[in-house]
């Protein structure tokens, strides 16, 4: 390095030393230490025991990781194209100028401020089988309740439908910024091709935002595969674990099992299934371009 | 026939008329120019007529078919956008065959028409690349295929050249005109630039304050400004304008004098002029010419040169302080605070009316 590099480097440390020591210190070394962790045993009480691949083999044969890995792509597949699809059918239905619209905006997107907590809570209200919304309405029809949140095959759905419903604000306002992007004149000029309107939807909108949806999909698959609050507080991971997630599993295993050299090896194999996912998205996303 | 037909065209956003009762009729194969400056309606009428907005009263006719009822696509009219609104997505090739597709043209008339539009304006080799891979010029001719294998009745340029740099605005100013010889269709091009107007137009109309102001052949409209401020929008520079009175005379021209004192005698009949109220008189600056002191029409005082080369634009100001822009020869050797003379050519003088209408002299070479 030059004496003028070395000068500019000294004069810079003062602006991102801080942030450095913090990222560094905050997420560098969890990231290395995590990963040495998994290749031990280890407990938060200090004792800790190198144990090689020990946890990566257990985990391969653990029913529980493979049923919690299973529902956590459940709901990606649940979450991620209804999400897709409901955001961007709001965000083309709300791109227009006018207080009616923009009022609407606001109230789709207010749900994403609420913490995960409170929308547990109103998710009770509606799904609780006695006295619930739901509930109400049913037996108002003159039928039984029905348990969402106590029934294997319907807790993990009550789940994915109330994440829909918290993580709606987020792609919508990116497919509104989107929308927004495209200048008016194309539309125009389709107009004047005779183009009708699910014609220019697929052949001029869909296209024009075809990043947006590749953004969408890549953040809203990595955040549900990462899902945890809302299954822990709605069904604790149940019925049975029907609906526990990878990272429920994780919490369970670390801090009521105390197996914390455990919980990073599941940790670690998350971490790059998720890599994996995202990037093959991002390829798959970006491949057909021109020549 | 008539090509296009408007009756009474009105548009208003809110309170604000932007068109207030616009008339015109075209003829057939006929280039027409709407010339005037921003936000003088102009673009408004454009996309009036296109079906991109709609009149709030009045008629549009195509080919004696009432159109402004009808979506744009039905109307039998292509749009070249300002800033060419391609299909950024799209290939050269889809972008033109994309309209015809929706129209449910056949498959081999489509490709027919594509590679004929793509060999006349020279893209064949672009037309399986993308808008962002082509240069300015090339994604115009995009623009331009893409309303050619329309084979609409009418074609409508929204401000054509105005993306392009100098000296491809002149090639495809010469394009356009090869273009308009070709097809079987009339052409309303809007612009703000009178050189392109006047070149590439058979008539030009002059729109101004929500209305058209007059239409006619380039040079009419030149020579025979029908009030004044289409007199002082055409031309460069403007055409001086100067408050005059009427003197009392025997014969039928109008004679006049300036503020300063000095007379002009014009060719414009005296008829209905006299009594009606202060009138002005217009003169172009090639009608001023700088003269040796004492002896032209009238003295001024310079206060600003101009050398074009050619010709040198002298503004000058007369002893009551009026303004005056005049001519000399390129090799002129006058000055900044300089006493020159100025000669009035009186027979190319107009004069306007209070209510500004134009009155032109009789025997003038319009």
């Amino acid at each position: 390095m030059n004496a003028l590099g070395r000068r500019s480097l000294l004069q810079a440390a003062p602006f991102i030393g801080p942030f450095l020591l913090l990222y560094v210190g905050l997420l560098i070394y969890p990231l290395i230490d995590g990963l040495a962790l998994s290749f031990h045993r280890a407990d938060p009480f200090g004792g800790r025991a190198f144990a090689g691949l020990e946890n990566y083999a257990r985990l391969a044969s653990d029913p529980v990781f493979g049923q919690a890995l299973g529902n956590t792509f459940k709901y990606a597949v649940l979450v991620v194209p209804v999400l897709t699809a409901i955001t961007l059918a709001l965000a083309l239905a709300l791109n227009k100028p006018g207080r009616t619209a923009s009022v609407f905006r606001g109230l789709f997107f207010s749900s994403s401020v609420l913490s995960v907590t409170i929308i547990t809570l109103i998710w009770r209200f509606v799904l609780t089988p006695d006295a619930g919304l739901l509930a109400e309405a049913w037996e108002a029809g003159g039928r039984e309740p029905v348990p969402f949140l106590s029934q294997p095959d319907l807790a993990l759905l009550a789940v994915a439908v109330a994440t829909i419903w918290w993580s709606i604000g987020l792609p919508m306002m990116l497919f509104l910024a989107g929308l927004q992007q495209i200048p008016e004149d194309i539309f125009e000029a389709a107009a004047l091709d005779r183009a009708n309107r699910w014609t220019t939807f697929r052949r001029i909108t869909l296209p024009s935002l075809r990043r947006t949806v590749v953004l969408v999909v890549m953040l809203q698959t990595a955040a549900q595969l990462q899902l945890f609050g809302q299954a822990q507080l709605l069904t604790a991971g149940g019925p049975g674990g029907a609906s526990r997630p990878v990272v429920l599993f994780i919490y369970e295993t670390a801090f009521t099992r105390w197996e914390l050299g455990y919980a990073s090896a599941i940790a670690q194999v998350l971490f790059v299934l998720i890599l994996a996912v995202t990037l093959l998205q991002f390829r798959a996303g970006t491949s057909r371009r021109e020549p | 026939m008539a090509s296009l037909e408007l009756i009474e065209v009105r548009k208003a956003y809110g309170a604000a008329t932007v068109l207030d009762g616009v008339s015109l009729s075209m003829e057939t194969r006929e280039f027409l120019a709407f010339l005037g400056p921003s936000g003088s309606g102009k673009s408004t009428l454009l996309r009036v007529i296109a079906g991109l907005e709609t009149a709030d009263g009045g008629e549009v006719r195509l080919g004696g078919r009432r159109i402004d009822q009808l979506p744009p696509g039905d109307r039998g009219v292509a749009m070249v956008f300002q800033h060419y609104a391609l299909y950024p997505h799209m290939s050269v090739r889809d972008n033109m065959a994309f309209g015809l597709r929706n129209a449910g043209v056949a498959k081999g008339e489509i490709g027919r028409r594509v590679l004929e539009a793509a060999r006349v304006l020279e893209i064949e080799p672009e037309l399986d690349r993308k808008p962002a891979q082509l240069s300015g010029g090339q994604r115009q001719r995009v623009a331009i295929g893409r309303a050619i294998v329309k084979q609409p009745q009418l074609f409508l340029l929204d401000e054509p050249l105005s993306n392009l740099d100098a000296a491809l605005r002149m090639r495809t100013r010469v394009q356009l005109a090869e273009l308009r010889n070709r097809v079987d269709a009339a052409f309303i091009m809007v612009t703000h630039d009178q050189a392109e107007a006047m070149t590439l137009a058979d008539r030009v109309a002059v729109i101004h304050d929500r209305r058209i102001q007059q239409v006619g052949p380039p040079m009419e409209i030149y020579a025979r400004p029908a009030n004044v401020w289409v007199a002082r929008f055409v031309g460069s520079p403007a055409m001086n304008v100067a408050p005059v009175e009427l003197l009392d005379g025997e014969s039928g021209r109008a004679s006049v004098r300036l503020g300063d004192g000095s007379q002009v005698d014009t060719r414009v009949p005296r008829a209905g002029l006299a009594g009606a109220g202060p009138l002005q008189i217009g003169l172009r600056a090639e009608s001023v010419r700088v003269t040796g002191a004492g002896a032209g029409t009238t003295d001024a005082r310079v206060e600003l040169v101009e050398r074009l080369g050619d010709r040198t634009l002298v503004y000058a100001r007369l002893s009551d302080g009026q303004a005056l822009t005049g001519e000399d020869r390129g090799a002129s050797r006058v000055q900044a605070g300089d006493i020159v003379g100025l000669h009035m050519e009186g027979a190319a003088a107009h004069l306007f009316a209070p209510d500004g209408s134009g009155r032109h002299p009789v025997e003038s070479t319009a």
